[in-house]
């Protein structure tokens, strides 16, 4: 049995297992040498470049003691895998939190500590730090870090080569779409629905603060004194439905890709967008581009934003570098980090008070609307997406049906109504 | 034989009774059955048992006995979505079953032809997708069929049928066929090497001395080779049966865990991914993931037991 070859198998495999061993103790080594260093978890694995080239180089200069490393997730597996980390003990010292109901869910399970008492978040106002916040308002378990913006971004080639101006209300905006459909060398809005969250986010959101008057309407939906079947909702599911008309070819199973691809090869004239397609249009499209508020019903009307808070970052509760990442937390409430993400990432907001400069004009205007317009935030993201049926599911899905003609304006408003009734009280009268 | 052997050994060498429990049965199953327990026993037995339990906001779970079941089943809101996953993932096993094992037979005989050249060849191009991740199929059926850059709608156009085009994947009527044809597409190679197989081993003499009777080719399928290659038939079935109501990665690939449009191509895979793990602004829940993944369980074992009962009982296995 024991032939030259095994032989010469079982020296390799003993090899093999004294360097595991070695290995296994240098990293072990390295492990108790540095341990100040804090790992973060995050789902903008598109942003890693600017984290590691930027952000954290930037901080080392205040702290050179702490470490820090970047591990990204992509952003459709980020809860699971975080929830699948907490749970087995690995998880990171640092946690981006989503917005609203996420988040609360991990502080009430205990896996993030509350913020009150960190340095700086006395730079955040009570709006910037709804998001992460106890239904009381009174414990703040994340650092808010930047919000987005909706807004339309066009190509000012087409619009200048069509003579077009950038519309206003509603009215203009579909006399825009009239003219570069008659003329018909571009397709006149870039959107698809086979994602269905374009559909419910690049419109119904995007559009829909003008309809029901931002944070008014929102807390009014809160409250019960307002339901989806009221004539504004229909209303932005009947704007949504006429954009049908002037959409791609085959735009039902257009996805979020081939929408961006659709603008940035100049092939589309109008793209509903959220203000982090910025930084990307900006190295794809070779055209200038600017943009548009969402147009305003009727002409003087008050414009309203939606002005998404959507990012921030908390502490694990397990964490064994606690001070290390309340150094860190504070850092990113100083003005400092503020100006570093907004430049290096246009299109992401800081959502602190600390006044910013904006340096890509684009990315400025969107955030110019802020002192024109009134912000406000998605409308299913706080508390209303509790229960089941998910009201944000249910806005992806009738907003897409609504676009896609499978569904009227007055029978999408019904059934996102009807699933909110079901569960939520102030909702049942 | 061994009869002989044990007995010789024991009046030889007067061995102590327990040691003739045959040791060796039990050091050579021990490394399956402790894998097999460790990876695959376990986590469904406990998986059982976390479906009879609800966890509250703070994580802590408590017995619930049956009560996710009956949610399942009773409230609108769990059934409906229930119910269409289980109705579109039946439609896509029967796309299955009749699409992908018919054209695997169909394909399995055409290589059989004695006279064949280059069969080793389509029989490796005709398998090669089935060795490709699913995520790289649903990105190349993606871009082909995709209405603005994809080759479907220029090819369509190039012989006149250009009208025919839809974006088949977008279309509530549409996109679970679409699917299940991609899936069809990547998967025909295992029916078709499994039935191959089968029909390669159905002796010569067999199909001459039918032919010598007077059969054509029709009867010498039909009387002959089917009846002989039933069992696998059976065997590739179930393993689509099975295949099918765990399958999820496909449609996670190309529509994503919400299924769209309107849940037209959400089966329990995704259902249970989005109950499990949650999905955007819906938190997650493991125990009520847990139910609908012992309800898959308990779907595919009656499934798997009507055919060991009813099917497999019947048919025989023909030796030569």
């Amino acid at each position: 049995m024991t032939t030259p070859h095994s032989k010469a198998f079982l020296r390799r495999a003993g090899q093999l297992l004294a360097t595991a061993s070695v290995a296994a103790a240098a990293l072990a080594f390295a492990h108790a040498a540095s341990a100040q260093t804090l790992t973060i978890e995050s789902w903008r694995n598109d942003d890693a470049d600017v984290w590691n080239t930027k952000i954290i180089p930037a901080f080392n200069k205040k702290h050179p003691d702490i470490k820090v490393q970047f591990k990204a997730d992509p952003p459709t597996e980020y809860n699971a895998a975080l929830n699948a980390r907490l749970a087995g003990g690995t998880a990171g010292d640092l946690i981006t939190c989503r917005p609203f109901d996420a988040s609360l869910d991990l502080f009430k399970k205990g896996n993030l500590v509350s913020v009150n008492d960190v340095k700086g978040i006395e730079n955040f106002s009570d709006v910037a730090k709804s998001a992460w916040s106890t239904d009381d308002g009174k414990t703040t378990f994340c650092m808010p870090m930047a919000s987005v913006i909706h807004g339309f971004v066009y190509n000012k080639e087409i619009f200048d080569e069509l003579k077009l101006t950038p519309p206003k209300t509603v009215a203009e905006f579909h006399a825009v779409l009239d003219k570069i459909k008659a003329d018909g060398k571009y397709t006149p809005i870039a959107m698809g629905t086979a994602d269905q969250w374009e559909a419910a986010t690049m419109g119904f959101q995007n559009i829909g603060v003008n309809y029901w008057k931002g944070e008014e309407g929102r807390k009014a939906l809160i409250e019960g004194k307002q339901k989806f079947t009221d004539p504004a909702y229909v209303d932005v599911f009947k704007e949504l439905a006429s954009w049908t008309p002037y959409m791609g070819d085959g735009y039902k199973s257009q996805k979020y890709p081939d929408t961006q691809n659709l603008f940035t090869l100049g092939r589309a004239a109008i793209y509903p967008a959220g203000s982090w397609d910025v930084p990307i249009f900006r190295k794809q499209a070779d055209f200038e581009f600017d943009a548009f508020a969402p147009p305003v019903v009727k002409d003087g009307d008050k414009c309203y934003i939606s002005d998404h808070t959507d990012i921030a970052i908390g502490i694990n509760a397990k964490s064994k570098n606690m001070e290390a990442a309340k150094t860190f937390l504070s850092w990113v409430a100083s003005p400092e980090f503020a100006d570093i993400y907004a430049n290096e990432l246009p299109g992401f907001f800081p959502l602190s008070k600390a006044k910013v400069d904006v340096k890509d004009p684009v990315a400025a205007k969107f955030v110019g609307w802020r002192g024109t317009c009134e912000s406000s935030i998605r409308n299913s993201y706080q508390i209303l997406s509790r229960g089941t049926p998910n009201l944000e599911n249910e806005l992806w899905n009738v907003s897409a049906q609504v676009m896609n003609g499978s569904m009227k304006p007055e029978e999408a408003a019904k059934k996102a109504e009807d699933g909110l009734a079901s569960w939520y009280e102030p909702h049942k009268k | 034989m061994t009869d002989l052997t044990a007995s010789r050994i024991q009046s030889a060498d007067a061995v102590p009774a327990r040691s003739r429990f045959p040791i060796h049965i039990a050091v050579f199953l021990a490394p399956a059955l402790a894998i097999y327990t460790l990876f695959s026993i376990y986590p469904l037995i406990d998986t059982i048992r976390l479906s009879l339990y609800a966890g509250d906001e703070t994580g802590a779970r408590s017995f619930v006995g049956l009560e996710n079941f009956r949610t399942l089943l009773s409230d609108p809101n769990w059934s409906g979505q229930f119910w269409n996953a289980f109705r579109n993932n039946l439609i896509f096993f029967l796309i299955h079953m009749v699409v992908q094992n018919g054209i695997g037979l169909g394909l399995a005989m055409l290589l059989s032809l004695p006279r064949l050249t280059g069969g080793s060849v389509y029989r490796t191009l005709i398998f090669l997708p089935t060795m490709l991740s699913v995520v790289i199929i649903g990105f190349i059926w993606q871009l082909i069929l995709n209405p603005l850059w994809g080759i479907a709608p220029s090819l369509l156009k190039a012989v006149g049928l250009g009208s025919f085009f839809g974006p088949w994947l977008g279309q509530e009527s549409t996109a679970l066929l679409t699917v299940s044809l991609i899936s069809v597409w990547q998967f025909v190679g295992i029916p078709m090497m499994l039935i191959y197989a089968a029909l390669l081993n159905i002796p010569d003499d067999l199909l001459d001395a039918a032919t010598v009777d007077g059969a054509g080719p029709f009867s010498v399928f039909w009387f002959v080779r089917l009846p002989l290659i039933l069992p696998t038939l059976g065997v590739v079935s179930i393993l689509t049966f099975v295949a099918n109501f765990n399958a999820f990665d496909l449609i996670y690939a190309i529509k994503g865990a919400l299924a769209g449009p309107n849940f037209s191509t959400d089966i329990l895979g995704t259902f249970f991914y989005r109950t499990f793990f949650g999905f955007q602004l819906q938190v997650g829940s493991p125990t009520m993931g847990a139910a609908v993944a012992t309800a898959m369980l308990i779907i595919i074992l009656v499934g798997v037991l009507i055919y060991l009962f009813g099917v497999q009982r019947r048919l025989q296995r023909h030796t030569f």
